[in-house]
C-alpha cells in the first residue's frame, strides 16, 4: 500500500478515529453532549475528507477497497444521512434517563461499516462491511434496554440476521470454490470468459441474493420489517430504512455490475418477481396498518421494490442509465424516509413513541409547520410532483420503459394507487378538525434545523433536479 | 414572459392570501380578488394582440422558453394559442364566482382555503399554457393537491371518501398518461439519439401502429377520467357533492375542461392514425355518457348530484363533438366547454346559496321556494333552462353544432344521441319542480340573494346569454387552433 492508497482511505481512518476518540471520551467522563459532538466533528472531517479524495479517483486502495466516484458519492450520502439522525437522536434521547453515551459511538461505526461496504471490491471487505453494520444495528435497536418493544426487535433482528449473514457466506462459498476468486473483478472475469451458465455460480449468487434481500426487506424476506420498525426507537428506524438499505443496495448493484452477473437471464427473472412481490406485498399489507411507523415499513418494502424495478431493467440498458436511476431515487428516498421518521422522532418521547395514528389527529391545526412537512414527505413517498419522489418515480418509469418492463410497470402504477391510499389516511387524520390542546412546546431545536434542510432539498430536487443530475451523471 | 406571469400572480397571489390570514381573517378572500382582478387585467394583452392582427393569429403567442432537466431534453416552454386563452378566460371569470360563493360559506381556516383554491387555478392555468410533456404532467398533477385538500378540509359529510376517491382516480390515471409520455420520448430517443419532451418535437414522429395505439390509450384513459366519461365517472359524482360550493365551481367549471383540453391538444395531433381507428369507440363513449348521465341525473335526489351527473352527460357531447373529426363540431365541443363552464358553476352556486340557506341538499326538504326565494328561483330557472339547451343560451349552440358536426360522421349514434333533447326537459323540470314549485315546506324567513351573489350570477347570465346570442366572436379566437389540428388529422 503505497501513500496515495492511504489517502484515499481517510474517510474511513476518521471514521474508525473518531470511534476510538468517543469511547476514550466516554472512559474519562460520562457527557452525551460531548459525546455526539465529537461524532458530528468526526463526519463532518471524514466528508470533508471525500471532497479531498475526489480529486485523484479512482484509486484501488489495496485489493479489498475501490474508491471511485460512485463509492464517494454513496459514502458522502450514508454519512450525511448519518448526521441527520445523530442529531435526530440527539433531541429524541437528551432527555433519557440512563447511559446514553454510546449511542453515537455505535451510529459512527454503523456509518463505518456501511462506508466499508459501499466501497468494497472484495468478498473480504463486503462481509466484515457488513457485519459491522448488523452489530452495531442490533445494540442500536435494542438500545433502550429496560423496554421490552426494543429488546424483542433486537432480538428478532439478530436472530434473523445471522441467518441471513449464513446465507451469504454459503453463497460466496459457492462462488468462491468455482471461480477460485474473491475479488469482484476476479470474479468478473471468470464469468465473461464462459460462454455457459454456471450452476454453482449461479446458486451462489442465489444465496447472496436471498441474504442481502433480508437486509433490504424484500418479499419474501421482509417478516422482520414492520416488528423492527416499530420496536425500534425512531431515529435509528429512519436509521436502518435509509443507510442500512441504501448502503447495502449500493453494493448489490456495484456487485451485479462489475461481475457482469447481469448476464445470467435467469437471475433477472428472480428479481423481476421479488420486485413485483414486494411492490404488491408492500402496498397491500400497509393498506391495514394504524401504526404509523408500521405503516412507513411495509411502505418502504415497497420501496424497495420500486428501486429493483430499475435495477431489474439493468439487464437491457446502459448501466450508466440505470446507476443514475437508483441513485437518485436512493436519495429521495433518503430524504423522505428520514424527514418521515423524523416528524414521529420529533413527536415522541424515549417513553412513548408517537407511532399510533390517533396521535396525529388534527396535527396540522396543533403544529402546522411539524404537519406541513410530514405532508410534503408523505406526497414524495407517493410520488407526486413538486417533491424528489416525484423526480425519483420517473427515472424507475424512464429505465423501465427503456427495458421494455411493461408487467412491472403495471406492478409499479397499481402499487402507487394503493400507496396513495394510506399516505393520504394519514394527511386526512392530520388535517381532521379538533380543539387545539395542550401538547409540549417544540424545543427540539436540532431536529427543526434538520427538517426544515430536508424539506427545503425535497422541494428544490422535486422542482429542479437538473444541479443533482448532473453528478449523479458524473458518478454513473 | 406574460405567461409565466400569468402563473406566478395566481400561485404567490395564494402564498399571500395565505399569510395575510394573520392580520384579518377576512383578507384572504379579499386578497384572491385582487389576484383574480390582476390576472384579468394581464389577459387583456393577448386580447390586444390577437384584436390587432384582425382576428387571432394561427400562430403561438407569448412563447416562452427555458431550460428545465437538459438530462432529459426537459424545457420550461409555455405558448399560447386561441383554445388556451378561451379556456384560461373561463378560469379567471369561474375564479371570481368560486371566491364569491366561498365568501360567507368558508368560517375557518380561511387562508389555507384561498391558497388552495388560487393554487388550484395557477395549475389549470399551468395545464392550459405547457407545451412541454413533462411540464404539462406536473401542472396537471399539481392542481389535484389543492382540490384534493379543498374536498376534504371543507368539503360536507363524507368529504373524506369523496377526496379520496378523486385523487386515486387521477392519479392512478395521470400514471398511465405518464408511462404513455416516456415511452413516446423514448421512442423518439431511438429514432434521433436525442431525449426532448417538447410538444413540437414530438408530434411528427414515425410511430409503428401498435405503439402508437397503446400509447393513444394511455392519454385517453388520463383525459377522460378527467373529464369524464363513463365507465370512468364514479369519481365526479361524489367529488362534487362533497366539495364545498367554490371546490365544486372549480371542479366543474374549469377541471374538467382540461381533460377535453388534453383530448384537443395531445391525443389527436400526437397520434392521428390511431385516434381516427379509435374515433367509433370513443364517440360511442361520448353518445353512452350523454344518455347515460342525462337518465341517471333524472334519478337523484340530492341537488348537487343531480347537477353532478348533468356534467357527466354535457361532457359527453364535448367526446362526441372531439372525434367527430370535423371543423364544425370541434367548434361545438369548444362552445360546449365554455358555455358548460358557466351553466354548471351557475347551479353549483345557487346548490351552494340553497345549501346555505337550508341546510339541506335533498329536494323532498326543499319544495315550494318560489315564493320565498323569488330572484333565486328565477335564475335558477334561466341555468336550468340553459342546461336543456334553451336557443339563445350557450349550451345551445354548443350542442348543436357538435350534433350537426357529428351527423355527418356517424348518422346512426348522432340520431340515438339526439335523445338527450328529451331526456335534458325531464330532468331539468323535474329537478325546477320538486325545488321551488308544489307544496311548501315550513321554511323560516330566508334571505334572497344579496348584492354579492346577485353580481356574480348576474356576470354569468350576461356571460351565457353573450356566448349564446353571438358566438361568433369566441369561434373567430378559436379557429386557427381547431383549423390547425384538423389539418393534423388529415
Amino acid at each position: 500500500m503505497n501513500i496515495n492508497q492511504l489517502f484515499a482511505l481517510a474517510p474511513i481512518i476518521t471514521l474508525a478515529g473518531t470511534a476510538i476518540a468517543i469511547m476514550l471520551g466516554i472512559a474519562i467522563r460520562r457527557n452525551f453532549v460531548s459525546s455526539c459532538a465529537i461524532a458530528a466533528i468526526g463526519i463532518v472531517i471524514s466528508l470533508a475528507a471525500l471532497g479531498l479524495v475526489w480529486r485523484q479517483i479512482p484509486v484501488q486502495a489495496t485489493v479489498l477497497m475501490l474508491m471511485d466516484a460512485y463509492a464517494l458519492f454513496y459514502m458522502a450520502l450514508l454519512l450525511s444521512a448519518g448526521l441527520a439522525v445523530l442529531g435526530l437522536c440527539y433531541d429524541y434521547f437528551k432527555a433519557r434517563e440512563g447511559e446514553n453515551e454510546e449511542l453515537p459511538l455505535l451510529l459512527l461505526t454503523a456509518l463505518l461499516g456501511a462506508s466499508v461496504l459501499v466501497c468494497s471490491s472484495h468478498f473480504a471487505s463486503f462481509f466484515v462491511g457488513l457485519e459491522i453494520l448488523s452489530i452495531s444495528l442490533f445494540v442500536l435497536i435494542g438500545y433502550p434496554l429496560n423496554q421490552a418493544r426494543p429488546l424483542e426487535a433486537a432480538i428478532k433482528y439478530l436472530v434473523l440476521s445471522g441467518v441471513s449473514s449464513a446465507f451469504l457466506l454459503m453463497g460466496m462459498a459457492l462462488i468462491y470454490a468455482q471461480c477460485g476468486e474473491l475479488s469482484f473483478s476476479g470474479i468478473g472475469g471468470y464469468m465473461t470468459s464462459r460462454q455457459d451458465m454456471n450452476a454453482m455460480v449461479l446458486s451462489g449468487i442465489l444465496l447472496i441474493v436471498a441474504g442481502l434481500g433480508f437486509k433490504l426487506s424484500l418479499v419474501p424476506f421482509h417478516l422482520w420489517t414492520p416488528d423492527v420498525y416499530e420496536g425500534a426507537p425512531a431515529p435509528i428506524t429512519a436509521f436502518i430504512a435509509t443507510v442500512s438499505k441504501g448502503a447495502v443496495f449500493a453494493l448489490l448493484l456495484r456487485f451485479f455490475i462489475s461481475t457482469y452477473s447481469y448476464d445470467y437471464a435467469p437471475l433477472l427473472n428472480v428479481f423481476g418477481v421479488i420486485a413485483g412481490l414486494s411492490i404488491l406485498g408492500g402496498n397491500l399489507l400497509a393498506l391495514l396498518q394504524n401504526n404509523v411507523k408500521r405503516l412507513l415499513a411495509y411502505s418502504s418494502i415497497a420501496h424497495m421494490g420500486y428501486l429493483l424495478v430499475a435495477f431489474v431493467a439493468g439487464g437491457s440498458i446502459s448501466s450508466v442509465l440505470v446507476v443514475e436511476s437508483v441513485s437518485f431515487y436512493l436519495l429521495a428516498y433518503f430524504i423522505t424516509t428520514i424527514g418521515a421518521f423524523g416528524v414521529v422522532s420529533v413527536l415522541s418521547t424515549p417513553e412513548t413513541e408517537a407511532d399510533d395514528l390517533s396521535f396525529y389527529r388534527g396535527l396540522f391545526w396543533r403544529r402546522p409547520w411539524l404537519a406541513a412537512i410530514f405532508t410534503l414527505m408523505l406526497i414524495s413517498l407517493a410520488g407526486i410532483p413538486l417533491t424528489a419522489g416525484f423526480i425519483g418515480k420517473f427515472y424507475i418509469f424512464t429505465s423501465a420503459a427503456e427495458g421494455r418492463l411493461w408487467g412491472l410497470l403495471v406492478a409499479v402504477i397499481v402499487g402507487s394507487g394503493l400507496g396513495l391510499y394510506y399516505y393520504l389516511r394519514i394527511i386526512v387524520v392530520m388535517s381532521t378538525n379538533v380543539e387545539a390542546t395542550g401538547i409540549k412546546p417544540a424545543q427540539d431545536w436540532i431536529s427543526n434545523a434538520i427538517l426544515a434542510v430536508l424539506t427545503m432539498l425535497l422541494v428544490w430536487l422535486g422542482v429542479y433536479p437538473s444541479l443533482l443530475v448532473n453528478v449523479i451523471q458524473s458518478v454513473s | 414572459m406574460i405567461l409565466l406571469v400569468l402563473i406566478c400572480v395566481l400561485l404567490l397571489g395564494g402564498f399571500a392570501a395565505w399569510l395575510s390570514a394573520r392580520w384579518s381573517p377576512g383578507a384572504p378572500r379579499w386578497l384572491a380578488v385582487i389576484v383574480l382582478i390582476v390576472e384579468a387585467l394581464l389577459l387583456i394583452v393577448p386580447y390586444s394582440v390577437a384584436e390587432q392582427s384582425n382576428g387571432f393569429p394561427s400562430t403561438w403567442f407569448g412563447d416562452f422558453y427555458a431550460p428545465w432537466i437538459p438530462r432529459f431534453g426537459i424545457h420550461f416552454h409555455l405558448a399560447m394559442d386561441g383554445l388556451s386563452l378561451l379556456l384560461i378566460t373561463l378560469t379567471v371569470l369561474l375564479g371570481f364566482m368560486a371566491v364569491s360563493s366561498s365568501w360567507t360559506e368558508i368560517t375557518n381556516r380561511q387562508g389555507f382555503f384561498f391558497f388552495n383554491l388560487l393554487a388550484c387555478l395557477a395549475g389549470t392555468v399551468g395545464v392550459f399554457l405547457a407545451l412541454d410533456l413533462f411540464l404539462f404532467f406536473f401542472f396537471w398533477e399539481l392542481m389535484i393537491i389543492p382540490m384534493y385538500f379543498l374536498i376534504s378540509i371543507w368539503g360536507h359529510e363524507s368529504r373524506t371518501y369523496a377526496a379520496v376517491k378523486f385523487f386515486i382516480f387521477t392519479q392512478v390515471s395521470s400514471l398511465l398518461m405518464l408511462l404513455a409520455i416516456v415511452s413516446l420520448v423514448l421512442i423518439h430517443h431511438n429514432n434521433s439519439g436525442i431525449y426532448s419532451f417538447d410538444y413540437f418535437d414530438l408530434l411528427n414522429i414515425a410511430l409503428n401502429p401498435d405503439a402508437a395505439f397503446w400509447l393513444m390509450l394511455g392519454f385517453f384513459i388520463a383525459f377522460t377520467v378527467k373529464l369524464p366519461a363513463v365507465p370512468f365517472h364514479t369519481w365526479l359524482p361524489d367529488a362534487h357533492t362533497q366539495a364545498p360550493t367554490g371546490g365544486s365551481v372549480i371542479l366543474a367549471g374549469v377541471m374538467l375542461k382540461t381533460g377535453a383540453y388534453g383530448l384537443l391538444r395531445f391525443v389527436i395531433p400526437l397520434f392521428p392514425e390511431a385516434a381516427h381507428q379509435f374515433a367509433p369507440v370513443a364517440m360511442t363513449l361520448g353518445a353512452v355518457s350523454v344518455l347515460y348521465a342525462a337518465a341517471m341525473a333524472f334519478a337523484q335526489s340530492d341537488l348537487k348530484r343531480l347537477i353532478a351527473y348533468t356534467s357527466v352527460s354535457h361532457m359527453g357531447f364535448i367526446l362526441l363533438g372531439i372525434f367527430s373529426w370535423n371543423l364544425l363540431a370541434l367548434q361545438g365541443s369548444v362552445i360546449t366547454m365554455l358555455a358548460h363552464g358557466i351553466s354548471a358553476s351557475a347551479l353549483f352556486m345557487i346548490a351552494g346559496a340553497l345549501q346555505e340557506r337550508l341546510h339541506t341538499r335533498e329536494m323532498e326538504n326543499m319544495g315550494g321556494l318560489w315564493p320565498v326565494l323569488p330572484k333565486l328561483s328565477a335564475l335558477t330557472l334561466l341555468f336550468a333552462l340553459a342546461s336543456l339547451g334553451l336557443p339563445g343560451l350557450g349550451n345551445f349552440i354548443g350542442e348543436f353544432l357538435v350534433l350537426q358536426g357529428a351527423f355527418s360522421v356517424n348518422m346512426l349514434l348522432t340520431s340515438v344521441t339526439t335523445l338527450v333533447l328529451i331526456l335534458a326537459p325531464v330532468y331539468a323540470l323535474c329537478m325546477m319542480q320538486k325545488t321551488f314549485y308544489g307544496p311548501r315546506y315550513q321554511h323560516s324567513a330566508l334571505a334572497d340573494f344579496n348584492r354579492r351573489e346577485w353580481l356574480s350570477l348576474g356576470l354569468l347570465v350576461l356571460a351565457t346569454a353573450w356566448l349564446g346570442l353571438s358566438p361568433q366572436a369566441v369561434l373567430n379566437v378559436s379557429a386557427p387552433a381547431m383549423q390547425s389540428s384538423i389539418e393534423m388529422e388529415r
